[in-house]
C-alpha cells in the first residue's frame, strides 16, 4: 500500500517525542463503575503522527478509554503512558502539563457557555496569562483554520451544533498540541457539517501530523479518513488513488468489554472476527 | 434485604462524609498556594455580597420589627419596655443576624452554586477544564468558599444594623417609645463577647454554604435531574449544617466567655 500525504507545513508545539517512542502507550488497561467492569485489559499505542480510529457501539466504553489517555479517569489496573510518562499514579497538578500538550474535542463540544468564542478558544492562553493582542491574534489564527472568523464576539448558545463542534476544534488546536483526542466529534451532525469536520480532522493530520485518537461509530467518517488526503491546494479533501489508504491511520475497536481489534483497514475489512464483521454490516 | 440496604446506605454516607471533608479541605488550603484566581473571587464576591445585599437587608430590618413587637407585650408586663433596644440588638446580633443571613445566602447561593457547577459537570465543562490544563478546584471553588466566608461575614453586620433599625421603627412609629433611649439601651446592653460570638458565626456558615453548594456540584451526575438534586441537597444540607453549627459555637463561645 501506498500512501500520500502533504508535507508537513510545520513543526508544531515543543520538541516532539523521539519518533521510536509512542506518544500514548496504553497496557493491560482495565476499568469499571460501580463494580461493573467497562472493559478489560485494552492495549494499544498511538505512534507519533498517527492517527487512531477507534470505533464500537455506543456505550461500550470508547469516551472511557479516551478519558483515561487523557488522565481524567484513572484505570484499575494497567499502565498508560502518556509522552513517555507513566500517568496512571501521577497527582492532578503533575497531570497539567501533560494535558496542556494535548488537545481534546468533547461529544457535545463542552463550551464554556457564559463565556464568548474568543474567551472559550483563548482560555489556555488567558489562563497563562498572555498578552491580550497575542491572544486575540492566535484566536483568529485558530478560528479562520476552523473557518470560523466572524464567531469571535459572539456566545456558544448562539452557534449551531456543528459550529460549536468547530470551536470545539480550534480550543483544541490552540496550544498546537502534539496528540489530538476527538470524542464522536461527527455525533449528531447533519452529513454536510459532519464532512466539514471531518475535513478538519484530515487537514490537522495532513498537514500538521498531529497524532490522533478519534472515537466514532460513524463508520463513513472513519472509511473517509482512511482513503482521502488533504489538499492544500484546493482546501479540500481528495480520494487517494484507487487501492490506496492512508497508513498512518489505522483501527481500534472495542466490543464486549475488550479490545476487539487493532490494526489497518484492510486487516478490518477482511478479519474473521464475528463481532467486527456484524459492526461493519 | 433490609439489612444489606441499610448496610449499602450507611456505607456510603461515610463515603460522602469523607469525600467532602477532603473536598473541603483541599478547596481551603488551596487558597494558600499559587495559582490564585483574584478575579474569580471578585466576581463571586460581588455575586454574592452586592447580589444579597437587598435580601439581607429586607430579612434583617423585619426581624427586627418583628422581635420589637413581640417583645413588647411581654416587657410591659414587667414594666421593662425600657430595654427593647437591648433585647433586640443583643439577640440579632448574638443569634438570628448570623443564622437568618446564612439560611438566605444559603437559599440563594448554595443552590446557585451547585446548580452552575452541576450543570458544568453534566456538560462536561468541569471536564474541558481538566483536560485544558485547570484546577476546577482551584478556578471555581476556592474563589467560591472565600468570597461567601468574606461577604457573609459584611452581610451579616449589615443584617445585624437592619435588624436594629427595624426594632428602632416599631418601638419608635408603633410604641411611640424613645429613640434615643432605645439605642443607649441596645449600646449599653452590648459586651465584647456578644460582638465576638455574632462575628465569628458567620466565617463558619459562609464555608459550610459555600462548600456545600461547590460539592453537590461537582458530584452531580444524572442529567438535569441530577443537577436539580444537587440543588436541594445543597439547600437542606447547609442550612441544617448551619443551625448545627450555631449550636456548636454558642455552646463553645459560652463555656469560654461566661
Amino acid at each position: 500500500m501506498n500512501r500520500t500525504l502533504t508535507p508537513a507545513q510545520s513543526s508544531q508545539g515543543a520538541a516532539p517525542p523521539p519518533p521510536t517512542e509512542p506518544v500514548v502507550d496504553v497496557r493491560g488497561v482495565s476499568i469499571g463503575f460501580d463494580e461493573r467492569p467497562v472493559f478489560e485489559d485494552v492495549s494499544f499505542t498511538v505512534m507519533p503522527g498517527e492517527m487512531r480510529i477507534l470505533l464500537g457501539p455506543a456505550g461500550i466504553g470508547k469516551s472511557v478509554l479516551l478519558k483515561l489517555v487523557n488522565g481524567l479517569l484513572r484505570p484499575d489496573s494497567g499502565s498508560i503512558r502518556l509522552f513517555g510518562e507513566e500517568i496512571t499514579q501521577l497527582r492532578e497538578e503533575r497531570l497539567f502539563p501533560l494535558r496542556a500538550r494535548t488537545g481534546m474535542v468533547f461529544q457535545e463540544g463542552a463550551l464554556f457557555d457564559s463565556l464568548t468564542i474568543r474567551d472559550n478558544v483563548g482560555y489556555q492562553l488567558i489562563q497563562e496569562q498572555v498578552e491580550d493582542e497575542e491572544i486575540d491574534s492566535r484566536v483568529r489564527q485558530v478560528l479562520s483554520f476552523v473557518g470560523l472568523e466572524e464567531t469571535f464576539d459572539m456566545y456558544p448558545a448562539s452557534l449551531s451544533g456543528g459550529m460549536r463542534r468547530r470551536v470545539a476544534i480550534a480550543r483544541a488546536l490552540i496550544h498546537r498540541p502534539e496528540l489530538l483526542l476527538y470524542d464522536s466529534p461527527t455525533g449528531g451532525l447533519d452529513p454536510v457539517t459532519s464532512n466539514t469536520i471531518i475535513e478538519l480532522i484530515g487537514k490537522q493530520r495532513d498537514v500538521y501530523r498531529t497524532s490522533s485518537i478519534m472515537v466514532t461509530h460513524r463508520l463513513q467518517d472513519a472509511f473517509a479518513l482512511c482513503t482521502h488526503r488533504f489538499d492544500t491546494t484546493t482546501g479540500t479533501m481528495v480520494p487517494l488513488p484507487r487501492g490506496q489508504t492512508d497508513q498512518r491511520t489505522t483501527f481500534l475497536m472495542l466490543g464486549e468489554g475488550k479490545l476487539m481489534f487493532d490494526g489497518t483497514i484492510r486487516e478490518l475489512l477482511h478479519t474473521d472476527n464475528a463481532f467486527v464483521r456484524e459492526f461493519l454490516e | 434485604m433490609a439489612t444489606s440496604t441499610i448496610d449499602r446506605n450507611a456505607k456510603q454516607f461515610v463515603l460522602t462524609v469523607q469525600e467532602y471533608t477532603l473536598f473541603a479541605w483541599r478547596a481551603l488550603i488551596n487558597f494558600f498556594t499559587p495559582p490564585i484566581y483574584w478575579s474569580d473571587f471578585l466576581i463571586q464576591a460581588d455575586v454574592i455580597g452586592v447580589g444579597s445585599f437587598l435580601i439581607v437587608m429586607l430579612t434583617g430590618f423585619f426581624t427586627g420589627c418583628v422581635l420589637a413587637l413581640q417583645s413588647t407585650a411581654t416587657l410591659e408586663a414587667f414594666g421593662a419596655t425600657s430595654v427593647t433596644g437591648r433585647f433586640v440588638a443583643l439577640t440579632m446580633i448574638r443569634e438570628l443576624g448570623a443564622v437568618l443571613t446564612g439560611i438566605m445566602v444559603s437559599g440563594r447561593n448554595a443552590s446557585s452554586m451547585a446548580s452552575e457547577l452541576g450543570s458544568m459537570v453534566v456538560t462536561e465543562q468541569i471536564d474541558a477544564m481538566r483536560a485544558l490544563g485547570v484546577d476546577p478546584m482551584r478556578k471555581l471553588v476556592t474563589p467560591r468558599i472565600f468570597a461567601c466566608i468574606t461577604m457573609l461575614f459584611f452581610l451579616t453586620i449589615l443584617a445585624n444594623a437592619f435588624g436594629i433599625l427595624g426594632g428602632a421603627a416599631v418601638t419608635v412609629v408603633l410604641n411611640h417609645q424613645n429613640g434615643t433611649q432605645y439605642f443607649s439601651m441596645a449600646w449599653q446592653g452590648l459586651r465584647f463577647p456578644d460582638i465576638l460570638q455574632g462575628l465569628v458565626k458567620p466565617l463558619f456558615f459562609g464555608y459550610i454554604i459555600a462548600s456545600i453548594g461547590c460539592f453537590n456540584g461537582m458530584k452531580t451526575t444524572g442529567g438535569t435531574e441530577g443537577v436539580g438534586r444537587s440543588t436541594i441537597a445543597a439547600v437542606v444540607w447547609s442550612s441544617v449544617l448551619i443551625i448545627v453549627a450555631d449550636y456548636l459555637i454558642s455552646q463553645l463561645m459560652l463555656s469560654l466567655f461566661v
